[in-house]
């Protein structure tokens, strides 16, 4: 492989996924796209190149270029950003969603699935509370490879220990031999679809809580302010956004601003802002308030 | 400083858990197997305890029963480790009082994130 090769290989991942690979990673290209080469039929790597320069080679780029996701995820990635969707995230969106009880979730990079499974544990665990409530958790990422053992719900004994609390491994896994498969009623509480973040999202509607996690720090600058600004557009104005403990919207975006003290949290700017404790200062729902007068 | 009970009859085990704990800011007192972990445990009860389920003498099991019935025994956080998987194993540990449960062989990422999760760290 030339530098030219490398060079032609992160242009276009670069282009495909907003991927950039800095020179020190390259060693990536060759642990990753090896295997694949192989897979193809190519003889070498330097074939696997000639092939993707061909023209109307569009599906072998895409095929390249999910190979090079770096999917690690593990349940309860990081906690913090979990306790906050229960404690603090979700009491606000079911407020403001009240009078339609619909709460729409959306998980932009879910990987293996870990992210969404662990929101839906949450919620199954808050069952009483959530009674009469139509909740979607939408699951997103580019590659397909991922989304596939997403659906299957398959986790090592080395993947459900890091993270996943035991009474929750007791409650909502079976053991399927070696592996832990997690149970139906979860599974089919996410919806997993593929979607690349560079390409436009509208379609998929407005949520309420939008967890963008370990995605946006692969990006290069310009990408990231643009994948956070459509990310707003679909963000209800009350809504909330979740981003990984390295990422911050800080310097990129306008359109978010943090939510108070809590790190990785983050609201519209110009959206509803975070009531005070106070019972007594907190405005009344619309209905409620012509009520009162 | 809070004091963490380390028991496992292999010494290399333990030799390893220390130095992970002591990281973590735990005193750590170490014990070979069930018996002479309950007279540690007599003597000064632990707020955390690191167990091992497969041990000569006095086994993780008849330990944790016994632990849970001194005075005082419901104190100690337990994480018990084992290379046993299966769902019936891990039953039985927690319904004898285990708090958590680690997978063998562990390293420091999982003991963090496990005492965390009981609220050790
Ligand atoms: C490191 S994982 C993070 C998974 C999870 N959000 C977490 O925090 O644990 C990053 C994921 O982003 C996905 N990804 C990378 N580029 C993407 C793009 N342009 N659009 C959608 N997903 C992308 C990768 O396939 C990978 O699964």
């Amino acid at each position: 492989m030339t530098p030219a090769d490398y060079d032609f290989i992160r242009k276009v991942l670069k282009e495909r996924s907003g991927y950039v690979l800095l020179p020190d990673k390259q060693y990536l290209i060759d642990s990753r796209l090896n295997p694949l080469a192989r897979e193809l039929g190519c003889a070498s790597l330097m074939e696997l190149v000639q092939k993707m320069r061909a023209p109307g080679a569009t599906a072998l780029l895409d095929r390249v270029t999910e190979t090079m996701t770096i999917n690690e995820s593990f349940f309860f990635r990081d906690k913090i950003p979990f306790d906050r969707f229960k404690d603090t995230i979700l009491p606000a969106v079911m407020e403001a969603r009240a009078n339609t009880r619909r709460l729409r979730i959306w998980c932009s990079a879910c990987s293996t699935g870990q992210e969404p499974y662990s929101l839906a544990m949450i919620l199954r665990s808050m069952k009483e509370k959530l009674a009469g409530w139509n909740i979607e958790i939408l699951a997103t990422d580019i590659s397909r490879d991922v989304l596939e053992r997403a659906k299957a719900g398959i986790y090592t004994q080395f993947e459900v220990q890091r993270g996943l609390p035991i009474q929750m491994l007791m409650q909502f896994f079976e053991q399927v031999g070696e592996q832990w498969r997690i149970s139906e009623e979860i599974r089919r509480m996410v919806q997993f679809r593929h979607l690349n973040l560079i390409d436009r999202f509208s379609l998929l509607g407005t949520f309420d809580v939008v967890f963008c996690r370990n995605v946006l720090i692969y990006f290069d600058h310009a990408t990231k302010t643009d994948v956070l600004e459509r990310i707003a557009q679909q963000l209800a104005p009350e809504g909330y956004l979740v981003l990984g403990a390295a990422e911050t919207v800080v310097g990129l975006s306008e359109s978010f601003k943090p939510h108070m003290d809590k790190r990785g949290v983050y609201v519209r700017t110009g959206g509803v802002s975070p009531k005070p404790a106070l019972a007594a200062v907190s405005p009344l729902p619309a209905a409620a308030a012509k009520a009162v007068v | 400083m809070k004091r963490c009970l380390v028991i496992d009859d292999s010494s290399v085990i333990r030799k390893v858990a220390r130095r992970i704990l002591e990281g973590f800011g735990f005193t750590i007192v170490e014990a070979a197997d069930g018996r002479q972990a309950l007279d540690a445990c007599v003597k000064e009860m632990p707020d955390a305890i690191l167990l091992d389920w497969n041990m000569p003498v006095m086994d993780g099991y008849e330990f944790l029963r016994a632990l849970r019935a001194m005075p005082h025994g419901d104190k100690p956080k337990v994480v018990f480790c084992t290379t046993e998987n299966d769902l019936a194993h891990i039953a039985r540990a927690m319904h004898a009082g285990a708090d958590e449960y680690i997978m063998k062989p562990f390293d420091k990422e999982i003991v963090e994130a496990k005492f965390q999760e009981v609220g050790l760290i």
